[in-house]
């Protein structure tokens, strides 16, 4: 019957469909358990990915599936736990130094096999750099989406204001702004990472994203004239009161009514920022989107494109349906589906697949694919290692409230870069 | 005893002399009753504690093998100190807090003196001043961020009326401390009160009566009086303040998260911050942290356990 099935779709014509489901025939006789670790919480992502099982379990009745969905932020921790005790089949997590603890632990598998297979390796391209620790691939990407500027149309609009291209336009819109009695940015750094976003966009267009990794990896000292360049950039939009007041008091989500009320007029931020804009009465003719202009034109742009991903616990029980089961998420057409407008909105990692009808996800793909020569960076949290991301931030946001502590916060972080990559 | 009770005896006459647990079964109860207590103790405090110690001289992520490095660990937590870094910032707050947390016993103590009075409905405005204890540390957090809010919040509201400027002071690394402080002494406030109303119901109207012919009043009546009668009271009071201001966590997670830029850490949160958070695990050092916490500690169990030994003593 598998084998009837398996010749009916072989069969069946359209190019796209056939290379996806060549991989479901192949592994046509995957049976046992398989058990699925799944961080996706919140209620629309975990209906998404519960029907991308479904239609798994269609392909392979005899498997036994069972899938477990934990609270994102509970994960973070009990990963550690479940990885060594009781570990499932396979598990969501991110991307580049992230996993590194994992990966150096031995509790993720290598997968690099999956990635000599043609149909990834030629359309997965893109995020194999985010992948791969030590020249092994560790797990595959399944989402991802484009940071960059969301603003207000209507007031630029109001103002005559353009999508500024470069580093002196940027400044001059934002004067404008400032001029016509609102802030330029909203931003809320309670939770610190919203000003590793503000850093990672300043470091890689003043200092290119070479220097960027080199700085998240530690191999570069904080008290650098270069870095000191970028927090110079960074103080001329905090001297001109560039952000709201008060932002270490409140989280993003918080930051999002002052740029629903006019009060700011662009927000710095990922792409899952358009839902709730959207929800709080925003439409598509106030809302729009830019990517961050270039600062130092000598260096090519980058961007920050976090992507989420899918491992296999090296002591996972069912390592061939756990095989099959990423290649099935990574297919065109799996990607297409779980990545549109109705699931979780966001960018697809298969070059083969179609990126949904929106306005922001195509201009993002179109920023990720063709206007990002430098590279994609992950985000300065995923980046640099975990501790030193947690006491840069904490840095940054004193920079970004006392911009005339620079020199001790610097002194600081060198301290702690050469305690963590010694 | 055992003297008394061969009138009825076990055996008959002339048997061997009887086994060794009825001989001693007197002096085996108490510790026998004790040792299901004794055991948990033993293996879920005391136990902890010294693989604390044992943990706080390796380096160790939680998944690796843990590598032995010696006193290391206290060697960093000496040079934040001077650096004027997170431990020194967290052990400051701490003793902020301890002090600061202290005037929930004589606030505690006047609600409770006011409250001691027969009025109709008294019983409701009694469980109207301790309902903050009743309700939970998150949601009192959360109340004391919004009363904060540096922009909707009702204190900068308030302070607008008399033309005083917003302040924010969760924001502010100087008054943060301070507005956690003053969040947590209202529920603490209430369980000092409800301490205190409980100690006044066993104060010997007798003494009250000899004082009053004695001619004290007011003040002097409090202080030579009412208070040394309350002094068990107060007792629980200061070892519940103490406790509470020394795991002071919940609240400053709720309200800033150590923040703003780590400012209002304490002790309790770091140590939860480096070992156990997205982005710590450094168990050892966490470990290190949770001993000098742990000896902080020591100093007032010390107290407590030498004061309670003296009043055993003396009764």
């Amino acid at each position: 019957m598998k084998m009837s099935l398996r010749t009916a779709v072989l069969g069946a014509a359209a190019a796209a469909l056939m290379a996806s489901s060549a991989f479901a025939g192949s592994d046509a006789k995957l049976s046992g358990d398989l058990k699925i670790f799944l961080d996706t919480s919140n209620p629309a992502p975990r209906a998404t990915m519960e029907a991308m099982i479904g239609r798994f379990q269609e392909k392979h009745p005899d498997l036994n599936i069972e899938t477990t969905v934990i609270d994102r932020e509970e994960y973070k921790t009990q990963i550690r736990n479940f990885l060594t005790a009781n570990p499932p089949d396979v598990a969501t997590w991110y991307a580049a130094n992230r996993m590194r603890p994992y990966v150096d632990a031995g509790l993720f598998e290598d997968v690099s096999d999956l990635w000599q297979d043609a149909e990834i390796a030629e359309n997965l391209a893109s995020t194999k750099g985010a992948m791969t620790i030590d020249g092994k691939q560790w797990g595959v990407p399944y989402t991802y989406y484009q940071w960059g500027v969301y603003y207000r149309k209507d007031i630029y609009e109001e103002l005559g204001l353009e999508e500024p291209e470069n580093w002196e336009e940027f400044k001059a819109n934002c004067q404008a702004i400032l001029d016509s009695g609102r802030k330029c940015f909203t931003i809320g750094t309670k939770f610190l990472w919203t000003a590793g976003g503000w850093f990672d966009y300043l470091n890689m267009r003043t200092n290119g994203f070479d220097f960027h990794m080199d700085l998240a990896a530690g191999e570069v000292s904080w008290e650098d004239e270069r870095v000191r360049k970028t927090f110079e950039n960074w103080k001329e939009l905090i001297d001109m009161g560039a952000y709201i007041d008060n932002h270490q008091t409140y989280s993003w989500q918080e930051a999002l009514p002052f740029m629903v009320n006019g009060d700011a007029a662009a927000y710095l931020m990922g792409n899952f920022a358009v839902a709730p804009l959207r929800d709080a009465g925003l439409t598509d003719d106030q809302l729009d989107f830019y990517q961050f202009p270039e600062i130092n034109p000598d260096v090519e742009m980058a961007e920050d494109a976090p992507t989420d991903t899918f491992h296999i616990p090296a002591n996972a029980a069912n390592k061939d349906a756990a095989r099959a089961f990423l290649k099935f998420v990574v297919s065109a057409d799996e990607q297409t589906e779980i990545n549109n407008g109705k699931n979780l909105g966001q960018l697809p990692v298969n070059a083969k697949s179609s990126v949904d009808d929106d306005k922001f996800l195509n201009e993002g793909f179109e920023m990720l694919s063709s206007n990002s020569p430098g590279g994609v960076a992950q985000f300065w949290d995923r980046d640099a290692s975990a501790e030193m991301a947690k006491v840069s931030m904490e840095g940054f946001q004193e920079f970004m409230v006392k911009p005339d502590n620079l020199d001790r916060i610097l002194a600081k972080l060198e301290r702690a870069r050469q305690r963590i990559y010694k | 005893m055992t003297d008394v009770s061969p009138a009825v005896p076990h055996y008959p006459a002339g048997a061997a002399p009887r086994g060794w647990f009825h001989r001693n079964q007197q002096s085996l109860a108490p510790w026998l009753f004790l040792a299901p207590g004794a055991l948990f103790f033993l293996f879920y405090v005391i136990f902890p504690i010294f693989q604390s110690f044992n943990i706080s001289l390796y380096e160790w992520d939680g998944l690796s093998p843990a590598e032995y490095v010696g006193l290391s660990n206290y060697r960093d937590l000496y040079w934040e100190f001077v650096d004027r870094d997170a431990f020194y910032v967290s052990l400051k707050n701490n003793i902020i807090w301890l002090v600061l947390y202290l005037l929930a016993i004589p606030a505690g103590l006047f609600i409770a003196l006011f409250l001691n009075q027969t009025v109709t409905g008294i019983r409701i405005y009694k469980s109207l001043f301790f309902f903050p204890f009743v309700i939970s540390q998150v949601v009192v957090g959360l109340v004391f961020t919004w009363f904060y809010d540096p922009t909707f919040g009702i204190l900068n509201t308030i302070l607008d009326w008399f033309g005083l400027g917003p302040i924010n002071v969760l924001g502010n690394e100087r008054y943060v401390t301070y507005g956690i402080i003053a969040a947590g002494l209202w529920p603490q406030t209430a369980y000092c009160m409800i301490l205190y109303l409980t100690g006044l119901n066993a104060v010997d109207p007798e003494q009250i009566e000899a004082g009053r012919l004695d001619g004290a009043k007011g003040l002097r009546m409090l202080w030579f009086i009412i208070i040394p009668q309350l002094k068990p009271a107060t007792f629980i009071a200061f070892v519940v303040t103490i406790i509470g201001a020394l795991r002071s966590f919940d609240l400053i997670s709720i309200m800033t998260q150590g923040g703003p830029f780590g400012s209002s850490r304490v002790l309790a949160f770091y140590m939860f911050e480096v070992a156990l958070s997205e982005y710590g695990f450094r168990m050892g050092y966490g470990a290190a942290i949770a001993v000098v916490l742990f000896l902080i500690m020591l100093c007032f169990i010390a107290y407590f356990l030498w004061s309670m030994y003296r009043d055993e003593k003396r009764a």
